[in-house]
């Protein structure tokens, strides 16, 4: 397969999935700003959505502060900002256009109508709730579609597991970051304080990840911290947990690799840190410190993305 | 102007036998049925994505060519007469080319004057000598062809270089199945969807010498911005090759190479859709980044076939046109088949002042134009225009030629105040591999959708129809 075909591919997947998890975190983050105020406590969970998708930076050099309006435009609509939901559908579309051949047709029309329909939509932005959460529910649906229809109508080649691998990177990202963010109220077990604010946040970073349900049907629990970083961390049976992605990536590597009839350093870098992952516990992660683990994750994770690139794109 | 040739309807009420089964349909058919397909296949394209680029339109980057859901009915008598003229003329073209970049022997003879083939921008030396894979010239060549009454098709162009619209072909062919099964199902309409195949084995059949048994063939876009995107992408997928751009492509010891997931990839044949001047830019256009540094060399070496080849250019230059049915005689020794329009070389004194003269009455087109742009359609135009074509014509009258306005024959065709009578062309695909020339029954029929108009370019607001060729 061509390497820009490959790229294309694995870009496209990876603009889908962030367009989708925007969407949910947008959603989320509606729902805890809904609350009354001694739910929520003074935090700004705008604030924290920006952070969760990486552009807290640009959003400030254009305003002085983060509300629902501003910060709803600029991750939904905004041209100006590369990861806007706008721009992710709009690359997205552009890296359909130029690998319609690597596509099957249920993908392409997912895409292409999903753009011609948003094309409304960002001209006119949502004025009310209700338009709001029907544009999200859209971008998810849309999402779900794709993967879909990757999942029944792809040949399992080549083509597939670098789609698939875009996936799982930035799936695996989304969900770091959004730990690396939230991870101050996933406190260590001894230090935990419980209390209805607690308790919205934690709720919030499942919604963001589409974990809720799963959470209580793993853990017969009410919602805890350790608990909730263990399933999103470890929990391999999550699909968007990190171990998750990873046994996904180490396999989509590995395919390629037998097809190819060699294998290189992403295929070690990526059996590497799935390692780490198995053979971590939560208590070690605690010790370690979340934040420091995360960190060290995020950037594993964006060096892999880099050494597929050199071995495959390019 | 001549009252246009009606493909339905002969003068005094009676139809054409090909259109029985149509008028029959639509008289059946209530006028509201008719606009709910027509909308439902504006949908599909618009779905499906079939969508081309104008330039210099900035408001939209992508639009709909529209698309009529009449069909244009061709008997198979008429098809048969088409097929052989057409089969005809491509040999011609072919060996055409292959004297002027070799013996000459047309110049000698003069037939063809000296200057217009060495003073032609699109006339390429560095053709001079070059041995091309199996002396195929022109592999696609889209014949522009209009009917001016029940006997005669007259050639309008030429396309010898890189023709589109045959996608168009394909896809009004599967819309119309899906939106009028029953209309199929009351004719026998000869099918087209066999041109991939026969595009792939005529691609493959001119391979070079140094391919090895299963040549690798690939098309070369210029990307997603070029008007014709959306065609090369249809036409990769339907040949199941690579679409490659200049920037997928590598030439290494002079062999072309693709980049792929496991490394570098021999290519063999490249079906280009890059223009001459942007494929390398050692030998063209230095500030061409569309193209591959090197693949004239890989060329010159015999390492690839490029389709259609470089410098086809010369034949389909709108004045050397003039001389095709001297070309047809010249090389088979045949009378022309199909005829060619009454042309004025401006570059002729006496012609230039027979055009200048008359104008209103011309349509004069430039000698390297294409899609319509720089045309005067001299009845249509205001005094305005005309008078400022006259200078255009004066200061640079080697750029031009002049054609009497045809009386395009009409097919009936949907329009707001229902079915109506509008003018149409046709673009047949003639396929030239190393043994055959082949054709697919039909082509692309464009229609001018404006009443009256003559103007069928897509850029130019025209539309295309469905070509039936009816197997008797």
């Amino acid at each position: 397969m061509l390497s820009r075909t490959a790229e294309n591919l694995y870009w496209l997947a990876r603009y889908v999935e962030r367009a989708e998890y925007l969407a949910r975190t947008i959603d989320a983050t509606l729902r805890v700003t809904a609350l009354p105020a001694a739910y929520i406590g003074k935090t700004n969970e705008w604030d924290s959505a920006l952070l969760t998708a990486g552009v807290a930076g640009s959003f400030y050099q254009q305003y002085e502060e983060a509300n629902e309006n501003n910060v709803v435009d600029y991750l939904s609509f905004s041209a100006n900002n590369p990861s806007s939901i706008r721009n992710c559908i709009e690359a997205a579309r552009l890296n359909s256009r130029s690998v319609r051949t690597a596509l099957t047709s249920e993908m392409w029309d997912t895409i292409n109508s999903a753009w011609i329909e948003l094309q409304a939509v960002w001209s006119k932005g949502t004025s009310t709730r209700e338009d709001l959460a029907k544009f999200l529910r859209f971008v998810q649906e849309t999402s779900l579609r794709f993967d879909g229809s990757a999942y029944r109508t792809m040949l399992r080649n080549d083509a597939y597991w670098f789609s698939r691998m875009g996936v799982h990177l930035e799936r695996a990202d989304n969900t770091a970051r959004i730990l690396d963010v939230k991870y101050h109220v996933l406190l260590p077990e001894e230090e935990h304080v419980g209390g209805p604010l607690d308790f919205y946040q934690w709720s919030s970073i499942l919604r963001s990840v589409s974990a809720l349900t799963a959470y209580h049907w793993v853990y017969r629990e009410t919602l805890k911290p350790w608990l909730i970083a263990d399933l999103l961390i470890l929990n391999d049976t999550l699909p968007r947990s990190l171990a998750s992605c990873y046994g996904n990536l180490v396999r989509n590597l590995d395919q390629i690799g037998v097809a190819y009839g060699r294998q290189g350093p992403a295929q070690r870098h990526a059996r590497g840190i799935r390692n780490r992952l198995e053979h971590s516990n939560m208590n070690d992660i605690f010790q370690h410190g979340v934040h420091e683990f995360i960190q060290e994750f995020i950037a594993d994770n964006s060096r892999l993305g880099e050494i597929i690139t050199k071995q495959y794109l390019i | 102007m001549a009252v246009a040739f009606d493909e339905m309807n002969i003068p005094g009420g009676d139809l054409r036998p090909a259109y029985q089964e149509l008028a029959r349909w639509l008289k059946e058919t209530p006028p509201e049925a008719l606009e709910y397909r027509r909308q439902e296949a504006e949908l599909l394209f618009r779905r499906i994505g079939i969508t081309f680029a104008v330039y210099g339109d900035s408001d939209s980057t992508e639009r709909l060519i529209p698309f009529d859901v009449i069909p244009r009915i061709m008997s198979g008598k008429e098809w048969t007469l088409l097929e052989k003229g057409l089969k005809q003329r491509v040999r011609a073209l072919n060996m055409f080319l292959r004297d002027i970049y070799h013996g000459r022997d047309i110049l000698r003879a003069e037939i063809v004057p000296d200057d217009l083939i060495f003073q032609n921008p699109v006339f390429r030396p560095e053709m001079n000598g070059q041995q091309v894979p199996h002396d195929v010239y022109v592999h696609i060549a889209g014949i522009d062809i209009v009917r001016v009454d029940a006997e005669d098709f007259i050639v309008l162009e030429d396309n010898a270089r890189t023709p589109s619209g045959v996608s168009y072909m394909l896809e009004n062919r599967e819309i119309m199945m899906r939106l009028f099964p029953d209309l199929f199902a009351r004719h026998k309409v000869a099918p087209v969807e066999r041109y991939p195949d026969e595009l792939l084995a005529a691609l493959r059949s001119v391979a070079p010498l140094s391919a090895s048994s299963e040549p690798t063939v690939a098309l070369l876009t210029p990307g997603v911005y070029n008007s014709a995107y959306y065609e090369h992408s249809f036409l990769a997928d339907k040949l199941g090759i690579e679409l490659v751009e200049g920037r997928d492509l590598i030439v290494k010891n002079n062999e072309v190479f693709m980049r792929t997931t496991e490394g570098l990839k021999r290519v063999d044949v490249i079906y280009r859709r890059v223009d001459d001047d942007f494929l390398d830019p050692l030998t063209f256009r230095p500030d061409s980044v569309l193209g591959v540094p090197g693949l004239m060399s890989a060329y010159a070496a015999g390492n690839i076939t490029l389709a259609n080849a470089v410098g086809t250019g010369i034949a389909d230059d709108k004045a050397i046109y003039s001389y095709m049915p001297d070309i047809v005689k010249f090389y088979l020794g045949e009378e022309p088949i199909l005829k060619n329009v009454p042309t004025w070389r401006c570059r002729e004194p006496k012609d230039l002042a027979y055009v200048l003269d008359n104008l209103s009455e011309l349509v004069v087109k430039e000698v390297h134009g294409s899609g319509g742009y720089g045309m005067l359609i001299g009845p249509a135009a205001t005094k305005a225009t005309i008078e400022a074509f006259r200078e255009k014509l004066k200061r640079e009258p080697e750029g031009f030629i002049a054609q009497p306005t045809l009386a395009l024959s009409t097919c009936p065709t949907c329009t707001a105040s229902g079915l109506a009578p509008r003018h149409v062309d046709l673009r047949p695909f003639v396929l030239t591999g190393s043994k055959r020339t082949t054709i697919v029954p039909g082509g692309l029929t464009r229609v001018a959708l404006k009443e009256g108009s003559l103007v069928v370019n897509s850029s130019q607001g025209g539309g295309t129809k469905d070509t039936w060729i009816l197997d008797e």
